[in-house]
C-alpha cells in the first residue's frame, strides 16, 4: 500500500475562528491510477498536499494513520518527508505559469531535481534533464532547456514540470488538477502522457480534478468528496452505477452533445450527507 | 534586438525629458525664492545705481525665455557659478564636500545592505515568531527616532565615557592635511599614499557617522526585504520547489531569494541616492564637512548657486541612479529582458 489514510482531519486555524477542511476521510491507494473528484473547497486539494505535508503552518493534521508506504507521515519531521517529497512522490501543481520559477530556465528547474535525489554533475543532470524533455514528448528539447517559463506554453510548461517530477524516478505523482488551466485540446494530451508514463514505470498516481468524466476515463478508482468528506469510492468503469444521489447529480448536470436536454439538472446539496 | 533597442531609446528620453525638467525647476527656484541676486551680490546696503548696473551685468533685465536659455547653455558648459558668500566657485566647492559624503554613503549602503538583506529574509522566513517581532521593534526604532538622538547617545557612549572611538570630523588633527588629494576621501587618498596610519585614523573617524547613517537605511531595506520575501514565499513555485525535496536554505536562498533581489535592486539604488544627497543632521553632529551641510548652509544664507548647483548635482544623482536600477533590473529578471 502506498498512500494509507484513515480518518483524516485536517483544519485551518485563523484569527476567526477554525474552519474544518477535511472532516474524516479514509483511502487505501496502491501502484493504480486514484481519482479524487469533487466542488471547489471540498478538501481535494488539501488531502493531496496533506500526503506531502506541504500545508501551511496553520493546518492542523490529525489522523488515525496517514503513511506513505509505511512511513507515518504526522509523525515525520522535515528531513523524513525530504526523502519522500520529489525523490519518491512528485507532486503537480495547477498551473504551469505560477508553479514554474520565473527566474530559472526549464533545464536548469529539472536538473535540479536530478542532481539533488541521484547526485551526479551539474553536466550529467542537465544532459538528464534534456533526455527528460524528450520523455514527456517536447520537441527540440536542447533548446526547450535554455527558455525561461514565461516563454513557453501551458501545455508545454505542464510538460516540463512532469519532466521534472519523474526525474528522480518516484513511485507515486500526485498531480493537483493538473490540466484545469490548460486549453482544452492540451487537457487529453497532457492526462494521456501522464498515465503513459505511470504506466509504463509502474508507478502510482493520484489525479486531482473537478471533471469527473476526465477522471473516470483515466482512472482505475475515484473518489467523490464534498464539503471535506468522502460520498462514494467505486471503480471508474462502474461510474454509471454510482448509487450516491451527489455524485449522480454530479454527472447528470453535464451537458452532453448526443442526448441533448432541455433543461439541466441542478446539483442538490443535502445537510444529511453530513452525518452518515 | 530592435525591441531592445526601442525600450533603450525610450528609457534615454525619459531620462532626458527628466533631466531637462530638472533645469527648469532649479531655474524657478533661483527666480521664485525671494531674494534678488543682485542685492544679495552687493550687499542690502549698497546704493541703487549699483544694484541696478550689477542687475544689467547679471542678464537679470532681459525676457525670461532668454534668461533661461543662457542658464542652460552656462550649467552645459559645467558654469554654475560662484558662492556669494565665499566667491568660490560651485564646482570647487562640490568638488571639495561631495567626496566627504559619498565616502559615508559608500560605507553606510555596504552595512546596510549587508545587515538590512539577511534580516529581513530571516524576518519573512520566521513571520510572527520572536526574531521577526525583534527584527520588527529594531527597525522601527531605526527609522522611526530621529538620527540625531542616536548620534548623540553615540558620542556620550563611545567617545565622552568609554574613549573609544574618535569624536566629530573627519580626522584627528594630527594628520589632517598631511595626505595629498587624489579623490577627496581620505580613505582612499591615504591608501594611494600608503599611509596607513591616516587611513586607519579616518576609517575610525568614519564608524559611528555610518553606523548612524547605516541603521537609517537598514531598517528600510530589512522591512522592503521582509515584504517581498513573504510575498515570494506564497508563490505557488516554492510549493513546487519544497515538493521537489529540496532543502529548506535552497527553497529560501535559490528559489525564493532571485525573485527578491530583482526587486531589492530598485530599493537599494535609491537607498543609495538617498545617502549621497548627504544627512545635515548626522553631518552636523559629526562635523562633517558634505554635500548636506553645504546645501543648507547656503540655503541659509540665500546663497543661490551652490544651492542650484547641489540640486542638480542631487536630482542627476537620482536619475542616474534610476537609470542604473532599471538597466540593472532588465539584466536580472528574464521578463523583462
Amino acid at each position: 500500500m502506498l498512500v494509507d489514510i484513515n480518518n483524516l482531519h485536517i483544519s485551518f486555524r485563523s484569527r476567526t475562528g477554525v474552519f474544518e477542511a477535511v472532516r474524516g476521510i479514509s483511502m487505501n491507494i496502491g501502484a493504480e491510477k486514484f481519482g479524487i473528484v469533487g466542488e471547489s473547497g471540498s478538501g481535494k486539494s488539501v488531502t493531496a498536499r496533506a500526503i506531502m505535508k506541504l500545508l501551511p503552518n496553520n493546518a492542523v493534521i490529525e489522523a488515525d494513520r496517514l503513511a506513505f508506504d509505511g512511513i507515518d507521515i504526522l509523525a515525520a519531521d522535515e528531513k523524513t518527508m525530504r526523502g519522500i517529497r520529489g525523490k519518491r512522490a512528485g507532486f503537480i501543481l495547477q498551473d504551469p505559469k505560477y508553479s514554474l520559477n520565473p527566474v530559472k530556465t526549464i533545464g536548469v528547474q529539472i536538473a535540479e531535481a536530478w542532481y539533488t535525489h541521484k547526485g551526479g554533475t551539474r553536466r550529467e543532470a542537465m544532459q538528464a534533464a534534456i533526455t527528460l524533455l524528450d520523455q514527456v514528448k517536447i520537441r527540440d528539447p536542447k533548446a526547450v532547456a535554455a527558455l525561461y517559463p514565461h516563454e513557453v506554453s501551458g501545455g508545454m510548461g505542464q510538460r516540463a514540470m512532469i519532466a521534472m517530477m519523474m526525474a528522480p524516478d518516484p513511485e507515486l505523482l500526485i498531480a493537483d488538477e493538473p490540466t484545469s488551466a490548460l486549453d482544452a485540446t492540451v487537457q487529453a494530451e497532457i492526462l494521456r502522457l501522464m498515465e503513459d508514463l505511470v504506466s509504463s514505470r509502474g508507478m502510482g498516481l493520484i489525479l486531482i480534478s473537478h471533471d469527473l468524466p476526465l477522471v473516470s476515463h483515466f482512472c482505475d478508482r475515484v473518489a467523490i468528496m464534498y464539503a471535506g468528506k468522502v460520498m462514494e469510492e467505486i471503480r471508474a468503469a462502474e461510474l454509471n452505477r454510482a448509487r450516491h444521489p451527489y455524485t449522480r447529480g454530479l454527472l447528470e448536470c453535464i451537458p452532453s452533445l448526443l442526448q441533448p436536454k432541455e433543461q439541466l439538472a441542478v446539483l442538490n446539496r443535502d445537510p444529511a450527507w453530513m452525518n452518515p | 534586438m530592435k525591441r531592445r533597442a526601442k525600450t533603450l531609446a525610450g528609457i534615454l528620453s525619459s531620462v532626458f525629458i527628466t533631466l531637462f525638467g530638472l533645469l527648469v525647476v532649479t531655474f524657478l527656484i533661483g527666480r521664485v525664492i525671494p531674494i534678488d541676486p543682485a542685492i544679495a551680490a552687493a550687499g542690502d546696503q549698497a546704493p541703487e545705481a549699483v544694484i541696478r548696473a550689477l542687475r544689467t551685468e547679471m542678464g537679470l533685465d532681459q525676457p525670461i525665455w532668454v534668461q533661461f536659455y543662457r542658464y542652460v547653455v552656462q550649467i552645459l558648459h559645467g558654469d554654475f557659478g560662484a558662492s556669494n558668500v565665499s566667491h568660490n566657485l560651485v564646482t570647487s566647492d562640490i568638488a571639495r564636500y561631495f567626496p566627504a559624503t559619498f565616502e559615508l554613503a559608500v560605507l553606510a549602503l555596504l552595512v546596510s545592505s549587508l545587515l538590512g538583506v539577511p534580516l529581513g529574509v530571516w524576518a519573512a522566513v520566521r513571520q510572527g515568531r520572536l526574531a521577526d517581532q525583534v527584527i520588527r521593534v529594531v527597525c522601527l526604532a531605526g527609522h522611526s527616532l530621529p538620527t540625531f538622538v542616536f548620534a548623540m547617545l553615540s558620542l556620550l557612549i563611545f567617545y565622552k565615557t568609554l574613549d573609544w572611538l574618535p569624536g566629530p570630523g573627519r580626522q584627528s588633527i594630527f594628520y589632517t592635511d598631511m595626505v595629498p588629494v587624489f579623490t577627496g576621501m581620505i580613505t582612499v587618498d591615504s591608501a594611494i599614499a600608503g599611509d596607513w596610519d591616516a587611513f586607519f585614523d579616518a576609517l575610525a573617524h568614519m564608524i559611528q557617522p555610518v553606523c548612524i547613517l547605516g541603521y537609517f537605511s537598514m531598517a528600510y531595506i530589512t522591512r522592503m526585504s521582509r515584504a517581498f520575501m513573504l510575498h515570494a514565499l506564497h508563490d505557488e513555485y516554492i510549493i513546487t520547489a519544497r515538493a521537489k525535496g529540496l532543502s529548506p536554505a535552497t527553497v529560501i536562498w535559490k528559489h525564493a531569494f532571485p525573485t527578491v533581489a530583482v526587486q531589492l535592486v530598485t530599493v537599494l539604488a535609491l537607498t543609495f541616492a538617498g545617502l549621497l544627497e548627504g544627512s545635515v543632521v548626522t553631518e552636523t553632529v559629526f562635523e562633517w564637512p558634505g554635500i548636506g551641510r553645504y546645501l543648507t548652509n547656503a540655503l541659509k544664507n540665500g546663497d543661490m548657486n551652490p544651492v542650484i548647483g547641489s540640486t542638480l548635482l542631487i536630482g542627476v544623482i537620482y536619475v542616474s541612479f534610476n537609470l542604473l536600477a532599471d538597466l540593472l533590473y532588465r539584466l536580472l529578471d528574464p521578463r523583462v529582458r
